[in-house]
């Protein structure tokens, strides 16, 4: 039986956790999920031992819990995320990031010559494929693979 | 912000483009007529294009209307640095339909979703120029008589050429068999052959530029360019290896008509001019009567 170890970053009562992070993500996921703006008592911990990940992140975020097309946002930078919901310090939901169908003003279109690329406009994608994550762009109609995908 | 836009190829249905060529063929009966009679049609060409200009002002000129634009950017506020979406705001207040030419990928379907009116793309950069792809299939519609079962052969740049990539686009409504004849460096991007695949167009590639074209009913020609080549050795080695002389039409089908976008430069030898298979000058023509057709959808008139 696994010892039980010490948490790295303490327990919350209520809330949501979203745990496996790619640790050089983390502050993105903060960012496209508007913690910097939230009022609720946020903890996390960076560069921590995964064993998926080499390092990873972890979120704890007090008295929140999302809707599933607000977290899926993140599934572009963090695909293998996995939240577990918290109530009075148990467990009672765990669930795993979606890809979207439409990724709406989170990433930017790799075509230097696309309109979004040139002018004030909000990025739209339809994701065409979910592994590995490809977006075609609404407006040039390009295609960004995963390995272009970059997080305004 | 609406859906009368003509900004994409894949925004048209299959019945829709066969509704916009047989519109098409009527406008080419009577090409004269006062449809735009009490209508402004804006024609903002960011960059030149002349000769797909003249093709849209000669429709509109055609269907009684007015236009007011500019021919290219330096003569348009864009020189002091207004935005795309202030530019069209401003211009969708004074008119009934935009036409628009732009340098930039994409400018079209966004200038589409801030217009009060609707927008035709006359070519966004290398992405879309649907009114081309529709005089291109009016041409073959005209020539066959249907879009249905055809074996088009493509040649030249495949890879780049946005002409190429709307028609089979297009033209997968109608199961086409396609022939492309292309250098390696300019072959159809892989994206399209996965386009193919899922839905079971039949395609064949060929480097060699000989008698298979004996079965083609259209052989659509484009432009090798010089600047597609990273090493100008390679565009020495190609260059004169996909050019259409008339005695390579010899033994071709009666029905092949040969199709070019224009302009040409050498691809097609001037011999060719003068045979009956040659059609891209007529084909330049259909796009007056395929663009009134366009219009008169967009403005449902």
């Amino acid at each position: 039986m696994d010892a039980k170890k010490e948490l790295q970053v303490s327990a919350i009562e209520n809330g949501t956790v979203i745990d496996h992070i790619p640790a050089e993500y983390l502050f993105q996921v903060i960012n496209i999920l508007g913690l910097d703006n939230c009022n609720n008592s946020v903890t996390f911990g960076n560069n921590l031992e995964s064993k998926i990940l080499g390092k990873k992140a972890i979120i704890k975020i007090a008295d929140k819990f999302f809707e599933d097309d607000e977290i899926n946002k993140i599934s572009l930078i963090a695909p293998h995320a996995k939240l577990n919901i918290i109530k009075d310090y148990q467990v009672v939901e765990k669930k795993i990031v979606e890809s979207p169908d439409k990724v709406i003003g989170i990433a930017k279109c790799m075509n230097p010559k696309c309109i979004t690329n040139v002018e004030e406009v909000t990025t739209r994608f339809k994701v065409i494929d979910k592994t590995p994550i490809t977006l075609k762009c609404h407006y040039c109609e390009k295609i960004t693979d995963h390995k272009h995908i970059e997080i305004m | 912000m609406d859906n009368k836009s003509l900004v994409s190829i894949d925004d048209y249905t299959k019945e829709e483009i066969l509704e916009v060529l047989a519109r098409a063929a009527e406008f080419e009966k009577n090409p004269n007529c006062n449809l735009l009679e009490g209508k402004v049609v804006a024609s903002l060409f960011f960059e030149p294009s002349t000769r797909t200009r003249l093709s849209f002002e000669t429709a509109i000129s055609r269907m009684g209307g007015k236009i007011v634009g500019f021919t290219d950017s330096s003569s348009s506020s864009v020189t002091k640095g207004e935005t795309l979406k202030d530019t069209t705001k401003m211009v969708s207040n004074y008119c009934d339909l935009v036409v628009m030419r732009h340098p930039i990928e994409g400018s079209a379907r966004y200038a589409s979703e801030v217009s009060d009116v609707p927008v035709i793309n006359a070519g966004d950069g290398a992405n879309q120029h649907p009114t081309q792809t529709m005089l291109d299939l009016y041409s073959i519609y005209k020539t066959q008589g249907t879009l249905e079962n055809l074996n088009i052969f493509m040649v030249g740049d495949l890879k780049y050429g946005r002409t190429v990539h709307s028609l089979l686009m297009a033209m997968s409504h109608f199961n086409p068999t396609f022939h492309f004849i292309a250098p390696k460096e300019l072959e159809i991007p892989l994206a399209y052959k996965i386009f193919m695949d899922k839905n079971n167009i039949n395609y064949h590639e060929h480097t060699e530029f000989n008698d298979i074209i004996n079965d083609a009913d259209i052989l659509y020609m484009t432009r090798v360019q010089r600047e597609r080549f990273a090493d100008p050795l390679e565009y020495e080695k190609v260059k004169n290896v996909y050019i259409l002389k008339n005695d390579m039409l010899e033994n071709t089908r009666d029905n092949l008509r040969i199709l070019h976008p224009l302009p040409r430069v050498n691809e097609i030898a001037v011999d060719v001019d003068a045979n009956p298979k040659a059609y891209y000058f007529q084909q330049a023509l259909n796009g007056v009567y395929a663009r009134q057709a366009i219009i008169a959808k967009a403005l449902d008139l």
